[in-house]
């Protein structure tokens, strides 16, 4: 049985460089940016690579079960070109392609070298279940590295869009930019705190120019980061209140219960009031007297 | 039964909680803090939770209750020393202290207190003249 399991590897061996023209072929034409694959010497490389590993990850007769560990490498490797691809912008479909497209050339070869009707059909089968296995894993792979991708950028943007400014001794700014959804509050609130604590600041201004909407939802949320950071000792002022969104909150019957002003520069105005600092106009340079 | 330290300074009181609370200990502190507010004639009382990682709504209603008597005795409740977390969590359950002052630390506990306090006198003042 093992024998019979193993033919098609052992013409794959034999007829190796022959196959490994073809496959490149169909795959540069299987793939919309094909002619610049043909060329590629990475492709190249991977092909080889990937027939080689074949060779060595059956070679104790398991076709089946590609988690076992004679596949590990061969694994590591399908990971390997899924996420190089994935970094070039490849579709799932021109990733899957690399092994699909093997499958082509190797049934033209089984085809050529086999006469008997049945064993071609046995073989056939035993190299689709295979190829079709690892072009699924390659799939996979592809995903998961797609949303790896995802999820460090959707971390990346929650850190760029919640800094906590220091405006002047004891007050700090907070000024948001997009949704508010209920993981950002949650890291706006704790980043708000947390340099309420550092900086032992006593005023903070929550400035929502750059949220698009404010509903209910985003309501509560803000108040909640007002109540914890009043829990705290600090008095929020709320800022960047555009006008669109002062008549949503009044029509929507929303209570915020905190002082609100229009712009920043009037929030920072009464924040440097209530600390006990007045700015004023320094008084006009007399002109001096040339003599 | 351990029991919660009063401490004295100037005319505020200084109440700083470091072990868990339960019924008993809420109770007597209450009688102890009343007693002491009438006895040293305190304008402010501070309560320290800083060493508290878990605030429940038991402490929760245990704080404002002391903030409503000490109200009744003539004398400014502030809780000093909230956690983030701790903030945090009591803003989740929706417990937000509306009755009680906050402040960061004992420092800036004890300046509010003496502004209140002078608010409060310079008010009573213009009423009497």
């Amino acid at each position: 049985m093992a024998e019979t399991q193993s033919l098609f590897l052992t013409l794959i061996d034999k007829h190796q460089s022959a196959l490994l023209d073809d496959w490149l072929d169909r795959m540069a034409r299987g793939s919309a940016s094909g002619a610049a694959l043909r060329r590629d010497d990475g492709t190249l490389d991977q092909a080889k690579r990937f027939l080689d590993q074949l060779r060595r990850s059956t070679r104790h007769g398991q076709l089946e079960d590609i988690n076992a560990a004679d596949w590990a490498p061969m694994r590591e490797l399908l990971e390997d070109v899924s996420r190089a691809r994935v970094v070039q912008g490849f579709s799932p479909t021109e990733t899957a392609t690399f092994v699909f497209s093997l499958k082509q050339p190797l049934f033209q070869l089984l085809r050529r070298e086999i006469g008997s009707a049945d064993r071609l059909a046995d073989e056939i089968w035993t190299a689709t279940r295979l190829l079709d296995s690892l072009g699924l894993y390659t799939i996979e792979c592809h995903a998961k590295t797609r949303e790896e991708l995802i999820g460090r950028q959707q971390q990346e943007l929650l850190e760029l869009s919640t800094p906590v400014v220091q405006l002047w001794d004891g007050i700090l700014a907070l000024p948001l930019i997009g949704t508010l959804d209920s993981a950002r509050t949650q890291i706006v609130m704790e980043s708000l705190l947390e340099r309420i604590v550092a900086s032992g600041a006593e005023i903070a201004i929550i400035d929502i120019t750059g949220v698009p909407t404010v509903d209910t939802l985003v309501a509560q949320h803000l108040i909640k980061t007002i109540s914890a950071a009043r829990l705290m000792g600090a008095d929020c002022i709320l800022s960047g209140i555009r006008p669109q969104i002062a008549q949503t909150i009044v029509h929507l019957g929303l209570e915020l219960n905190v002082v609100s002003k229009a712009t920043m520069a009037d929030a920072l105005a009464l924040a440097l009031r209530r600390s006990g600092k007045t700015i004023q106009d320094r008084p006009a340079p007399t002109p001096r007297q040339n003599d | 039964m351990a029991e919660i330290p009063i401490l004295k300074i100037g005319d505020c009181l200084l109440v700083s909680i470091q072990v868990d609370m339960h019924d008993r200990l809420a109770m007597a502190l209450q009688d102890d803090l009343t007693q002491r507010i009438v006895q040293d004639r305190a304008r402010g009382v501070m309560i320290d939770i800083s060493a508290l990682e878990i605030v429940d709504s038991f402490i929760g209603r245990m704080l404002n209750n002391i903030a409503a008597m000490s109200r009744v005795l003539d004398a400014v409740t502030v809780v000093v020393g909230m956690r983030p977390a701790v903030a945090i969590t009591l803003v989740e359950l929706g417990l937000t202290l509306t009755g009680v002052r906050t402040a960061l630390n004992v420092d800036k506990g004890l300046a509010m207190i003496r502004t209140i306090i002078d608010r409060g006198e310079q008010e009573d003042d213009r009423r009497g003249g």
